[in-house]
């Protein structure tokens, strides 16, 4: 009642000035949305913490905590954290340094921009499968990749570059671009040119400039897209099946969640799977976040709005 | 425009952009024969050992169409995508119009909640979300489906919307209130008609995603409710008896249907603006 009265007082009435506390009509847009998240993401994960502490089939006596312990004190299955994050970090380092100069230098206008970023966006719609069988062939024994490489005396055989580590590497990268290109080009274009001018009037060379005035500025775009292209990389699970070595190198830690659930129908040993994680997973983002509030906190000016 | 535009830079710069061409290109080159050694092969009759394949045919996307379902694999895609793309929009513009307006007390832990979705890896909570939606009776339905893939779309619907909220001025809303318009009067007359090439924008955007998204789909979908992503897994995954031409068209299917949408996203945005900044 309280409520819709409250929404329902007109121009007249400053904010927040009946009754002295908060309003709490202009929070009832968001209530649908709030209540999605808390039924379809907040319970299922709460769910999933309390299915791992109750181990099933030879682990259920193990104790609340047996499918922990059964999934680090088993090599294999602890290997594919591993196997995760040696993928996950590089990709995401390389795609960072890659579209970073690009994404700088195209804030300001080139010749054939719209070009040059639908180019570099494109990929984003190949699809990981797309990317996989495309790969399969390209860099494939008889495929064109090699055949370059053969023409050109570069190698007297061909290179393996699929159905292993490199594979996976390859397509990661090439799918995980895109977005990491957008967040940064997004932030780039925020970031006030009269600043960097600024630097340069006052006698800074590149060097300076870079260090100490542009890198700072984008700190916060280079942690968006760092946290979200780990959180892409780090749950890679297509391409480490169709282009890497499913049964050794590339057995990533999604995929270890996925078969103990649908191959051996363990759910509540993959739910513990998954809480690991998703417990690395936001170790990583806080390690970026605090990083980044280290480098720099304050306003970049204007911004676009 | 451009001699104008460009004079001042020129001095300012020392000049060349060649690096962006060449780093470009050489990404351009890569995808494009990725792409093109697929496609080659989904109308090759076959290839052996040669540049170019040593003839062409549609056959094998007739066969595609015929053995995959193809037809009706896309129907369920432009379903799900069209669902999961209206119902993030009904339920993420009010929240972001909210988030761009209200400055409240709890407002930034609220975001990070909403936010949150996007942070872990979709399989963490898909599998307990998958096992609550089969004691449901929902798994592998079609609805299960649009279910599950709301999850990360809506997030994504409230980040990207936010901005385009806070770019419309107040004082609009301000003006419609003094003249006796109630809130719902007011974000139905004047502030969804401003935002609606945003909220149009924003949809497109969620369509390509919701197009591109695997796990949740691959973790709730039955045989009747598979998208193409998923269905493209299986066909690749089982690939032994398969041919890999026939595969090729389908995976070419699936990223022509995502690039027809990303292009029109494209057309509509500047690319600039679909990424996400918030006020914080």
């Amino acid at each position: 009642m309280q409520r819709a009265a409250g929404a329902r007082v007109g121009p007249g009435t400053a904010p927040r000035a009946r009754r002295g506390g908060l309003r709490w009509g202009p929070l009832v847009p968001i209530a649908p949305a709030l209540l999605v998240v808390l039924v379809l993401f907040v319970y299922p994960f709460a769910y999933g913490l309390a299915l791992s502490l109750h181990p099933i089939g030879a682990l259920a006596r193990g104790g609340m905590l047996a499918n922990y312990a059964a999934f680090f004190g088993t090599p294999w299955e602890r290997a594919s954290i591993w196997n995760t994050l040696r993928l996950a970090v590089p990709v995401s380092a390389l795609d960072l340094a890659l579209a970073l100069p690009l994404a700088y230098r195209l804030r300001r206008p080139l010749p054939g921009q719209r070009l040059i970023t639908a180019l570099l966006v494109i990929p984003m719609t190949l699809g990981t499968v797309l990317l996989a069988e495309g790969m399969i062939e390209f860099f494939g024994p008889a495929g064109w990749a090699n055949k370059a490489l053969l023409a050109l005396h570069l190698v007297r055989m061909p290179v393996q570059f699929v159905h292993n580590y490199t594979g996976v590497f390859i397509s990661l990268a090439i799918a995980d671009f895109p977005a990491v290109f957008l967040v940064l080009l997004g932030y780039a274009s925020g970031v006030d040119p009269r600043l960097e001018q600024a630097a340069r009037t006052l006698g800074a060379g590149w060097w300076a400039r870079l260090r100490r005035v542009t890198l700072p500025l984008l700190a916060p775009g280079i942690a968006a897209a760092a946290a979200l292209s780990f959180v892409a990389t780090f749950s890679v699970f297509p391409s480490a099946v169709l282009v890497g070595e499913p049964a050794g190198s590339t057995r990533v830690i999604a995929l270890a969640a996925w078969q103990a659930a649908y191959e051996q129908f363990d759910y509540p040993r993959a739910s513990a799977i998954a809480m690991v994680m998703a417990a690395i997973e936001l170790v990583f983002v806080a390690l970026v976040l605090a990083a980044r509030n280290r480098a720099y906190r304050g306003p970049t000016i204007g911004g676009r709005g | 425009m451009s001699a104008v535009a460009r004079a001042p830079r020129a001095r300012t710069d020392g000049g060349s952009s060649w690096w962006v061409y060449a780093a470009v290109a050489a990404f351009a080159l890569l995808v494009a024969g990725i792409f093109l050694s697929a496609f080659l092969n989904s109308i090759a009759s076959s290839w052996f050992g040669g540049w170019l394949p040593d003839g062409y045919t549609m056959r094998w996307y007739r066969f595609a169409l015929a053995e995959f379902n193809l037809g009706y694999v896309l129907w369920v895609t432009v379903v799900v995508g069209v669902s999961v793309t209206v119902l993030s929009l009904i339920l993420g513009v009010p929240a972001a119009y909210v988030l761009a307006r209200h400055a409240f007390p709890g407002r930034a832990p609220l975001l990070l909640l909403l936010v949150l979705p996007m942070l872990v890896p979709p399989i963490t909570y898909g599998i307990p979300l998958a096992a609550m939606l089969y004691a449901a009776h929902l798994g592998g339905s079609l609805a299960g489906v649009i279910v599950v893939n709301i999850v990360p779309a809506l997030p994504f619907a409230v980040l990207i919307m936010t901005p385009f909220f806070e770019q419309i001025d107040p004082n609009l809303e301000r003006a419609a209130r003094t003249l006796g318009a109630g809130p719902v009067q007011v974000f139905r007359r004047v502030l969804l008609p401003i935002a609606l090439p945003g909220v149009l924008a924003a949809g497109l955007l969620i369509l390509v995603r919701a197009i591109a998204l695997f796990e949740l789909t691959f973790l709730v979908s039955g045989a009747r409710s598979q998208t193409l992503v998923v269905a493209l897994y299986y066909t690749a995954f089982a690939a032994g008896n398969r041919p890999a031409q026939a595969i090729d068209a389908m995976a070419v299917v699936y990223m022509v249907t995502g690039l027809v949408v990303l292009l029109a996203a494209l057309r509509f945005i500047n690319p600039v603006n679909m990424v996400i900044r918030v006020r914080q």
